[in-house]
């Protein structure tokens, strides 16, 4: 998986999940919960939607890793190589 | 709530319906619900149109009903809860709803009553008859403005008449094409769009929705407000084990062991799961948990987890996703908008550490939960860091005093302490 396809993945999880979230105007080290207002639920359904689309796992303890968009793909992209 | 309008039917006359069918959609001043029936029968039809507002109460369609004790109507409920099982009152046949035609208020074809013969010659004079004149003197009489005023009418059709009316037009500045001049509805000039104005936004009618109730509630409402610190370790470290044997799909989150304490305290101390009302306090039937989410953008809703004390952990947690994400989708159900006997806020997540809640009138508790932080803590004379979680106990005097209210914070305590058995 290359970091673009990461990227790609996990806006549309985000749109998925927050349809109301601008994710336009969101930058690849902005906060994701302070800047589209998410909270657990909507974390979890990201995560959920993630795990639909790519089949990874992310486990519960790795949630601090997955805070901007750029940290997110980042880890995606680690996790899809290890797997 | 006072009226509603009707967005879609869901079912057509006809239609065999059975007790909590999804009958239409309607849009309150808070969110798009979907409406269920409380009777079983056939639709036999529709009394309103899809389009229409209604009046809380007006009746919606009239049923056939297999239990012919029960007069047969659907009607609008009041979206406030009840005490008693929600169900629809049903309305005597004869009362009439907004779709009932109301008696035309024709002046009934009389002789005019004409006290002068100065207005009898006036009106002779200006070629009227005086049928055609309308009297504003004592008892309908006709008076000389009357005759002048008729006199100086521009002769214009019916209907350029009245469309003249409705636009604000004055006929005297129309020229006429129709006989003797007179203004036909084609002579009035072409209307020109109307100036948009404002319209109230949902977002808007949300806010007021929450400012009545929040108003009303610090109006009515005298408080007492109860905190307790509640140490989490045992239940974090049991729902970290518990999330890591089962697929994403199926994780819990700490808002659901919170939840399940409340519901089960609730349902353990059921002075603080009702309503307050003119006859004091009335117990609510089981517990019925409104769940305090917030709708980006527009603001807060707290509809409820239908019987909260009686699903197991994995089902509440099933429930509480699907009751949010259905609230930010707009599609809750009107049973789950009117019928909370309690309210849970929780602000988790990045929220405050601890949370002055407001009560939802007419019930009388509101549990608030704060922000899970690591906290220092004595365990056994020694400091340690232990997630720790703030509740918050808002009641209603009337209803409680701060024992009973504290007891209640106490068994949510105890309830958190041993997670397996949540």
């Amino acid at each position: 998986m290359t970091n673009d396809e990461a990227r790609k993945i996990v806006v549309a999880a985000i749109s998925s999940i927050a349809p109301d979230a601008d994710t336009e105007a969101l930058a690849g080290d902005d906060d994701l919960f302070d800047a589209l207002e998410l909270d657990s639920m909507d974390q979890l359904n990201i995560v959920v939607a993630v795990n639909q689309e790519t089949g990874l796992e992310i486990p519960e303890r790795d949630y601090p890793k997955l805070t901007t968009v750029d940290r997110f793909a980042g880890y995606l992209v680690g996790a899809a190589s290890a797997g | 709530m006072e009226e509603a309008t009707i967005l879609q039917w869901r079912v057509s006359p006809g239609a065999a319906v059975a007790k909590g069918d999804i009958v239409a959609l309607i849009d309150t001043e808070k969110s798009e619900i979907e409406l269920e029936i409380w009777d079983t029968g056939t639709i036999v039809d529709l009394v309103v149109t899809e389009g229409e507002v209604v009046r809380v109460g007006a009746p919606l369609a009239r049923l056939s009903v297999t239990d012919a004790s029960i007069p047969p109507a659907a009607s609008l409920p009041r979206l406030a809860p009840r005490p008693t099982p929600p169900s629809m009152e049903p309305l005597p046949r004869e009362r009439l709803g907004p779709g009932a035609a109301t008696p035309s208020l024709r002046r009934p074809a009389h002789q005019p009553a004409v006290h002068s013969p100065l207005v009898r010659r006036l009106a002779e004079n200006a070629h009227l008859a005086l049928s055609d004149v309308v009297g504003t003197g004592p008892g309908d009489s006709i008076t000389r403005a009357d005759v002048e005023r008729r006199a100086r009418r521009v002769p214009a059709s019916p209907l350029a008449r009245r469309l003249a009316a409705d636009r604000n037009l004055d006929l005297a500045a129309v020229a006429g094409s129709g006989p003797d001049s007179a203004v036909l509805a084609t002579d009035l000039p072409p209307e020109t769009a109307p100036e948009p104005g404002p319209t109230p936004s949902k977002a808007t009618t949300m806010r007021i929705a929450i400012a009545n109730l929040m108003t009303r509630s610090n109006r009515e409402i005298p408080h007492y407000h109860l905190a307790q610190d509640i140490g989490l370790a045992a239940a974090m470290a049991w729902l970290e084990t518990t999330n890591s044997e089962v697929g994403v799909a199926r994780r819990i989150l700490p808002a659901a062991l919170l939840l399940r304490a409340s519901a089960l305290a609730l349902a353990k101390h059921p002075e603080l799961n009702g309503f307050w009302g003119n006859d004091g306090f009335q117990p609510g039937e089981g517990v019925q948990l409104g769940v305090a989410v917030s709708i980006r953008g527009r603001g807060l809703i707290a509809p409820a987890i239908i019987d909260a004390d009686s699903l197991a952990l994995p089902d509440l947690m099933a429930a509480l996703r699907d009751l949010v994400n259905r609230a930010r989708a707009g599609q809750l159900k009107g049973s789950e908008m009117s019928s909370a006997t309690a309210t849970v806020t929780n602000l988790g997540d990045r929220g405050p550490d601890l949370v002055h809640g407001v009560i939802h009138p007419p019930q009388v508790t509101l549990i608030g939960f704060g922000r899970i932080t690591q906290r220092p803590v004595v365990v056994d004379g020694t400091i340690v860091a232990h997630p720790v979680v703030t509740a918050t106990l808002a009641a209603d005097h009337r209803a409680t005093d701060g024992d009973r209210g504290a007891r209640l914070l106490s068994t949510i305590d105890q309830l958190l302490q041993k997670p397996d058995r949540l």
